[in-house]
């Protein structure tokens, strides 16, 4: 009895020994590699406590074991973004995408001008009517104006996709530059924190400026003119 | 008291068609002394050159949004009297409350029509 109560303190003490180790190696190599830990440095560390223990229990061989497939995984999963994430998807494609979208923009824009240019000429065609002939006018190039407004719309909904595709871009960078040099990875920047989500009218962080600009919703989820009106007056 | 339609009227975006469709729109509702700026800055430069009577502004825009140009309107003696109208994409709800602290006086979501538009108009300025 006395025997197995000794056994069973000393193996938490160097489990608890092995784990110090394990974190202030882990920490050191954080600390040379800027704050990244590359996942094959990670596994031959720990596979060096482990290794270095007297005792391996068999909770930690399993440990060892998952990390081992976690590693697998990773690796699997670096070689297919290494092998999508080629030079050509990302000095061609991307760019490419990019500037035919800002071309969109551009021709929307130029045929809206073109098309209230039409109808400013007929507005001053019809400066001399009166009556029933006035007023229908008027409110063909009202309908006119209003849909004209798709423009705007149209042209935030592609800049939102344009900032959309930079985001990927930088986010894939940062993913094949956490994963090491011996990919040949290129200076990516580092990764930023996602901005801060705060759920319609339910946010619990503060709500900053940059949260506010989302552009226009889809609309399933947009707000509708009587929705707002309600939140303005409660009306 | 009737409304002055030859007040001078602000309208603010970043989108030359957006300026356009509003200043046409406004010209219908017979409002023709209108100026425009394509962001919060310019506006404020143009508010403290010469008086308005009305501010109509977009919420997102570089360098300085609708919701900054608001706050600053509101934050300057001279010019914290004027209705500002905010004119949108922005539709969620802690955009229009964010407005409505900022002290907004109608908030319009695009894409909008001209009934809403002078709706609007009429809510902030009095029947016209």
């Amino acid at each position: 009895m006395v025997r197995s109560r000794r056994k069973s303190k000393a193996v938490p003490r160097a489990r608890r020994g092995a784990a110090r180790e394990l974190r202030a190696r882990i920490a050191d190599l954080r600390a040379r590699r800027d704050g990244t830990l590359p996942v094959r440095d990670a596994i031959a560390i720990i596979d060096d406590v482990l290794a270095a223990g007297r005792r391996i229990s068999a909770r930690g061989r399993k440990l060892r074991s998952e990390i081992r497939r976690l590693s697998e995984f990773i690796h699997a999963v670096r070689s297919d973004i290494v092998a999508v994430w080629t030079d050509e998807v990302k000095k061609e494609f991307i760019p490419t995408a990019t500037d035919e979208l800002d071309a969109i923009i551009e021709a929307t824009a130029e045929a809206t001008n073109a098309i209230m240019d039409a109808v400013e000429a007929i507005e001053k065609a019809g400066d001399g009517l009166t009556g029933e002939p006035a007023a229908k006018l008027s409110e063909g190039t009202t309908k006119v104006y209003e849909a004209c407004g798709f423009q705007d719309i149209t042209g935030q909904r592609i800049t939102k996709v344009i900032k959309a595709l930079k985001e990927i871009e930088h986010r894939v960078d940062a993913m094949v530059a956490a994963f090491g040099e011996e990919i040949g990875a290129p200076s990516a920047k580092a990764a930023t924190p996602a901005p801060a989500k705060t759920k319609d009218g339910e946010g619990t962080k503060p709500v900053t400026d940059e949260d506010l600009l989302n552009g226009p919703q889809l609309k399933s989820t947009a707000k509708t003119q009587a929705e707002i009106d309600a939140l303005l007056f409660g009306t | 008291m009737a409304v002055d339609k030859n007040m001078k009227v602000l309208i603010v975006d970043d989108y030359q068609t957006m300026l356009r469709i509003l200043r046409n729109l406004l010209k219908q509702l017979e409002f023709n002394n209108v100026t425009d700026a394509s962001d919060g800055t310019k506006a404020l430069e143009a508010l403290r050159k010469e008086p308005y009577g009305l501010i109509i502004s977009d919420w997102n825009m570089v360098p300085m949004t609708g919701i900054q140009l608001l706050r600053e309107v509101r934050a300057d003696p001279k010019l914290k009297h004027i209705p500002f109208i905010m004119i949108t994409a922005e539709s969620k709800s802690e955009n229009v409350i964010t407005a409505k602290e900022a002290g907004v006086s109608n908030y319009i979501v695009k894409p909008f029509n001209a009934e809403t538009l002078k709706a609007k108009l009429v809510s902030v300025l009095g029947e016209f």
